[in-house]
């Protein structure tokens, strides 16, 4: 519906009918980033959600930017593709110049902060939270910025739902200077309390890490997970009045 | 403005007090970042260096925040190009009044308080609401837990009232040692009831010699 209004000065504005999320479709759950010893770990689920349809199975969430630096999303799996784009393009042109220069974790994200906080004022929001990690001349870089431009850096950071549940147990065991395996055991950790008690979470998950020596994203696999818990396998034992 | 939602703002809370001496000015804030019952960070600085005599210390959304900071360091950037100097405290102050003012129909969501020494190198503070109103006194509490702090701050500092004539100078009686102990007491009282402040203190001490920091650990539930 196109609305016209006067404003003061006689000129007529209209507003036509623009295009804009009102709310995500297909999402994606929490991401994981953390510090290690000798660069960054992040980690997610492969599911995208359709509401509370696990839609697909199979979605990549993780990706590599330039040469410093990894990006995983949280939200709206369609705007973080577009986002890409533009990663794709600002990696590109800098390339071009040549010189010899390219963009770090830092620059990346400040793009990204910058980008996420223009469309909430046009009131046309991306709408995600995205992890950015990366490496740079040995100074390892892990910031988070979500739709609205918020935007921050920290040892370790989660999204959504592992804000809440992943991050006081990264705050318990986190240190700085955890080896590699001692952080995937951390970070699996995680993804499996996110797996039981996130019902959009799902048992496949992508990991990646980036260190001075480059990016490196495995192959997708599975937590091994254990129901017997009585709680589990007898909700309502012991719940007066439940059926 | 109808198609704006209310989902362009965020709080992300946190505290502002800024105390002008005869010859200092004590700027503080906590560090933490939050929003509604989960915190994002515990140490995000809230205070920004604007000029060598200049600090800005505010709270409110982040995103405006980071914005409004970085468009007066851009200006004073153009201030010290075009004119060789740094731009006095009065007048980066008259500068965030208009800012602010400029976006009144889409405010910053920020509650600032502007520190540091005037042209005379006296102590001031500037104490501002979202859209620009602004005021000189001598001291002054902002954010979430400024309704904690401001009437101790009251108590214990008693300013002359603006209305008298001739005009008092409004600069506290205290010593700068004195006025950062004071500090750290009403932000230690401050995180005992308010969610949104603490985890830890950024004290910022501008005087003749120049800018100092310190920090204080806050409780961190």
């Amino acid at each position: 519906m196109a609305q016209s209004f006067e404003v003061p000065n006689g000129h007529s504005v209209e507003e036509h009918d623009l295009e804009r999320t009102l709310n995500p479709y297909v999402t994606g759950t929490s991401v994981i980033g953390l510090k290690y010893k000798d660069g960054i770990i992040l980690a997610a689920d492969t599911g995208g959600s359709y509401g509370s349809t696990l839609r697909y199975k199979s979605v990549e969430r993780i990706k590599p930017i330039g040469k410093h630096s990894l990006l995983g999303a949280s939200g709206e799996i369609s705007d973080f593709q577009e986002i890409l784009k533009y990663l794709d393009e600002l990696i590109i042109y800098d390339n071009m110049w040549d010189d010899g220069n390219s963009l770090g974790p830092k620059e990346v994200h400040n793009y990204l902060n910058r980008v996420m906080y223009n469309r909430r004022n046009k009131f046309d929001p991306l709408w995600n939270s995205l992890v950015l990690g990366g490496v740079k001349n040995g100074q390892k870089y892990l910031g988070v910025v979500n739709m609205i431009g918020t935007h921050f850096e920290d040892d370790h950071v989660a999204t959504g739902f592992g804000n809440h549940l992943a991050r006081p147990i990264l705050r318990a065991e986190w240190h700085a200077d955890l080896s590699f395996e001692e952080a995937v055991k951390l970070v699996e950790k995680c993804l499996l309390v996110l797996l039981y008690r996130d019902r959009s979470a799902i048992n496949k998950f992508q990991l990646a890490k980036i260190t001075e020596e480059g990016t490196t994203i495995y192959p997708r696999y599975s937590l091994k997970t254990f129901w017997g818990f009585s709680a589990f396998q007898n909700p309502t034992k012991g719940a007066v009045g439940s059926w | 403005m109808s198609r704006r939602g209310d989902w362009v703002y965020e709080n992300n809370g946190g505290t502002c007090v800024a105390i002008a001496g005869a010859d200092y000015c004590v700027v503080a804030a906590d560090t933490r970042l939050s929003t509604g019952y989960s915190i994002y960070t515990r140490d995000y600085s809230k205070i920004c260096k604007l000029a060598d005599k200049c600090v800005l210390a505010s709270s409110g959304f982040q995103g405006d925040i980071k914005a409004l900071q970085k468009n007066l360091s851009a200006r004073h950037l153009i201030y010290q190009h075009q004119h060789n100097k740094q731009m006095s405290c009065p007048a980066m102050a008259q500068l965030l009044s208009n800012t602010l003012y400029y976006k009144r129909f889409f405010p910053y969501y920020a509650f600032n308080v502007l520190g540091g020494l005037d042209n005379e190198g006296k102590g001031c503070v500037f104490t501002y609401d979202a859209v620009g109103s602004y005021e000189r006194v001598g001291y002054s509490s902002q954010g979430s837990g400024s309704t904690l702090i401001m009437p101790v701050l009251d108590n214990q500092l008693k300013s002359p009232s603006p209305l008298l004539l001739p005009a008092k100078d409004s600069v506290t009686p205290l010593s700068e040692m004195e006025a950062v102990d004071l500090v750290k007491d009403v932000f230690a009282s401050a995180t005992e009831r308010d969610i949104y402040t603490g985890d830890k203190l950024e004290i910022v001490i501008i005087n003749a010699s120049g800018i100092r920091h310190e920090f204080m650990e806050l409780r961190k539930d």
